[in-house]
């Protein structure tokens, strides 16, 4: 990626998703994050179970009204459209893939049906020969038969629906793709398949993706930058080689040393960081700082230096 | 390895579902041995059989399976000849099971000290009171904090992780000889997966249990085995030391395993991955079940199942490539270099016992 001349996407500006707002079982979901997602790359985002990761996916595609924040799109806010073609166009541009693609499909609907959807929504196809022509394309792009259009989802294996899932969020064209933990319920030798056809498709269609999940390993493989977030927040940001190698807030440390690894001399020797979190409800206000180039760490006024001089002695920052 | 070593033996174990459809051939001919203190991990895909061959071990199959062939031998005597009252005694007392997901694993409406101490109750005839406090020890043991406080909290009081250590202090609270753990981090985060996963090495060291490890994470395989068996369709297709299936591997199947599983150093546009989908077990294919979907299938696998060829005296493969008959060939990048890499540690490893060889050679006899 050439971030030099990159084009901002997605910018999310101070977000926070509440639910229950002002009930004593008040949710802080998602908890002041800023972030910016650049046209034409993946952006992973990670963390553990009730991090906030989801949440912030579905926030972005407006499943939610944000409780605070704005999320601009093409640099235009969602909350102040006011025309119905306005809307139109953005549900077009922003389209999700799900985990669970036993869920996310209607079993009733055939397949062709399926992909269709949001074409007939959208009435982007003149006719129906039209319509079969766009869903057959969809199928082959994504490795289908074209043969499969009139099947049920019951008839094909995960890897398959997972495949017919991402036929019907491209058919409408979309420009950013948020994918939720796509892989996740898919086995191994599968995973592979899903995650080539993902590349293949960014580089020939130009799609931005929001990756969300917890396999750190493949967000890695396939992101340019990466997101940790933890308890709600977001505490750190940088390109994925740079985070997986010199990650510098000590969640980030203690998250990635967790990770197994398949090669048994390495496991033998790996030392787990413990974390607290309770350091980060220390009472002082933290805000996103830039270490060193597009490195951000969540840091309060007097922890600056400290992260700077781990920035220093891992030679992120050149004197 | 003597055979008096061998806490469990199954051998040419068939296990059979009848279908409206058919009969799925769900384990077809499996056997392999389980020695005493170590962890055996199985890998393989979703229906390769991996939960199928535990679940028989402990009698807890369907209604609709049939068990065709085999024997499963445990202390001697064969396990798929007792009856059901006796492999009642069996499992909980001298066979434990720890399930993938704790939320569901537990007794809802049961004290968590009450669900531990159970299995003394009814397999060892102990008293309540004697019962819960040995329930207490054991959650102090496997690290539930303020046990004393919780013991009488339920199930839904606990995060995933500490259900997950529940579980595994059900399982063992009275030290079973064989502890068969399915998936047992699979629903838990990595960081909560790390802490159970090392609890389990803890308690194996001090109670001295045999593991048999069914996963498909092929790191979570490298950070607990001492041996490996890769499942396929069914069938065991390669099974060896932990250090011979990650750096040598011999079948193509396992070799595309270890090559689509992205380490933190892949890069590069491709992942390798394995094309197709696995067999249909209704109607398994005539010969190598992985010929289809293997890019270095031989003409003879479409035709005649491989036999199990030696590599080592602990490694064993089956596939056609290893026939001394075979073309020679390369296989995928990646694991070349796990081959290097093993080619000098076993250097390394020669050269040590080379300086302190009568020392390790005394140890290994003992």
């Amino acid at each position: 990626m050439d971030y030099e001349n990159a084009e901002k996407i997605l910018e999310v500006k101070h977000l926070k998703q509440y639910f229950n707002v002002g009930k004593p079982d008040e949710v802080r979901a998602v908890d002041d994050i800023s972030f910016d997602i650049y046209r034409g790359e993946t952006f992973g985002l990670v963390g553990e179970s009730g991090s906030g990761k989801t949440t912030t996916g579905r926030a972005i595609i407006h499943l939610y009204e944000p409780t605070a924040g704005e999320i601009l799109f093409n640099g235009k806010n969602v909350d102040t459209f006011t025309s119905a073609a306005d809307h139109r166009e953005f549900r077009q541009d922003m389209q999700m893939i799900f985990q669970d693609p036993y869920a996310s499909l209607n079993p009733r609907m055939k397949v062709k049906d399926i992909v269709a959807e949001g074409i007939d929504i959208n009435h982007l196809a003149k006719d129906d020969a039209d319509r079969s022509k766009k869903v057959e394309d969809l199928l082959e792009t994504v490795g289908l038969n074209k043969d499969h259009s009139s099947r049920y989802p019951h008839e094909f294996s995960g890897g398959q629906r997972q495949r017919i899932g991402i036929a019907r969020a491209l058919a409408v064209d979309p420009k950013f793709v948020i994918a939720d933990e796509p892989i996740s319920a898919l086995d191994v030798s599968i995973q592979a398949q899903v995650v080539n056809l993902m590349k293949k498709l960014q580089r020939e269609q130009g799609l931005t993706y929001l990756f969300i999940a917890h396999d750190l390993s493949m967000v890695k493989y396939i992101s340019d930058r990466i997101g940790v977030m933890h308890y709600g927040r977001m505490l750190e940001i940088a390109d994925s080689d740079e985070i997986y190698a010199h990650p510098l807030h000590d969640y980030t440390k203690s998250l990635l040393s967790a990770v197994p690894v398949p090669d048994p001399e390495f496991e033998r020797t790996r030392q787990e960081i413990a974390y607290d979190g309770s350091q980060e409800n220390d009472g002082k206000t933290r805000h996103m700082v830039e270490i060193s180039p597009r490195h951000w760490v969540r840091a309060a006024d007097d922890e600056i230096d400290m992260y700077t001089k781990r920035a220093h002695e891992a030679s992120l920052i050149k004197d | 390895m003597d055979n008096d070593k061998n806490i469990l033996e199954v051998r040419d174990l068939q296990v059979d579902f009848k279908t409206y459809a058919g009969d799925v051939k769900a384990i077809r001919n499996v056997s392999f041995d389980l020695r005493k203190g170590e962890t055996l991990a199985i890998v393989g895909e979703s229906g390769s059989g991996k939960s199928v061959t535990t679940r028989t071990i402990m009698g807890l199959n369907a209604n609709n399976a049939d068990i065709a062939s085999g024997t499963i031998k445990y202390k001697g005597e064969d396990l798929l000849k007792k009856s059901e009252a006796d492999m009642e005694k069996i499992r909980g007392q001298d066979i434990a099971e720890i399930f993938q997901d704790p939320m569901t694993s537990l007794d809802p409406t049961m004290k968590i000290g009450r669900q531990i101490a159970e299995p003394l109750m009814i397999h060892k005839g102990m008293k309540k009171e004697k019962a819960l406090a040995q329930a207490l020890e054991m959650m102090k043991l496997v690290g539930i904090t303020d046990a004393e406080n919780r013991i009488n909290d339920y199930p839904h009081q606990f995060s995933g992780g500490m259900r997950q250590r529940i579980v595994i202090a059900i399982a063992l609270i009275n030290y079973p000889e064989i502890l068969i753990a399915d998936e047992p981090t699979t629903a838990l985060d990595v960081t909560i997966q790390a802490q159970i996963l090392n609890l389990m090495k803890e308690l194996q060291d001090k109670i001295s249990t045999s593991i048999i490890f069914i996963t498909h994470d092929l790191g979570v395989v490298a950070g607990m085995a001492d041996r490996v068996a890769v499942m396929y369709a069914g069938k065991i297709v390669e099974y060896g030391t932990v250090d011979e299936i990650f750096y040598n591997p011999k079948h193509p199947y396992t070799w595309g395993l270890l090559s689509s599983m992205p380490t933190l150093d892949t890069g590069g546009d491709e992942l390798p991955s394995i094309p197709g989908t696995p067999p249909d077990l209704l109607d398994p294919p005539k010969g190598d079940a992985f010929a289809a979907r293997n890019a270095y299938a031989l003409k003879i696998d479409t035709e005649k199942e491989p036999p199990f060829f030696k590599v080592s005296d602990t490694h064993y493969a089956a596939t056609w490539l290893l026939h001394p008959d075979a073309p020679k060939v390369t296989p995928p990048e990646q694991i070349v270099e796990r081959q290097k890499q093993y080619a000098t540690m076993h250097k390394e490893l020669l050269a040590q016992q080379r300086t302190q060889g009568p020392v390790e050679e005394e140890e290994e006899k003992q």
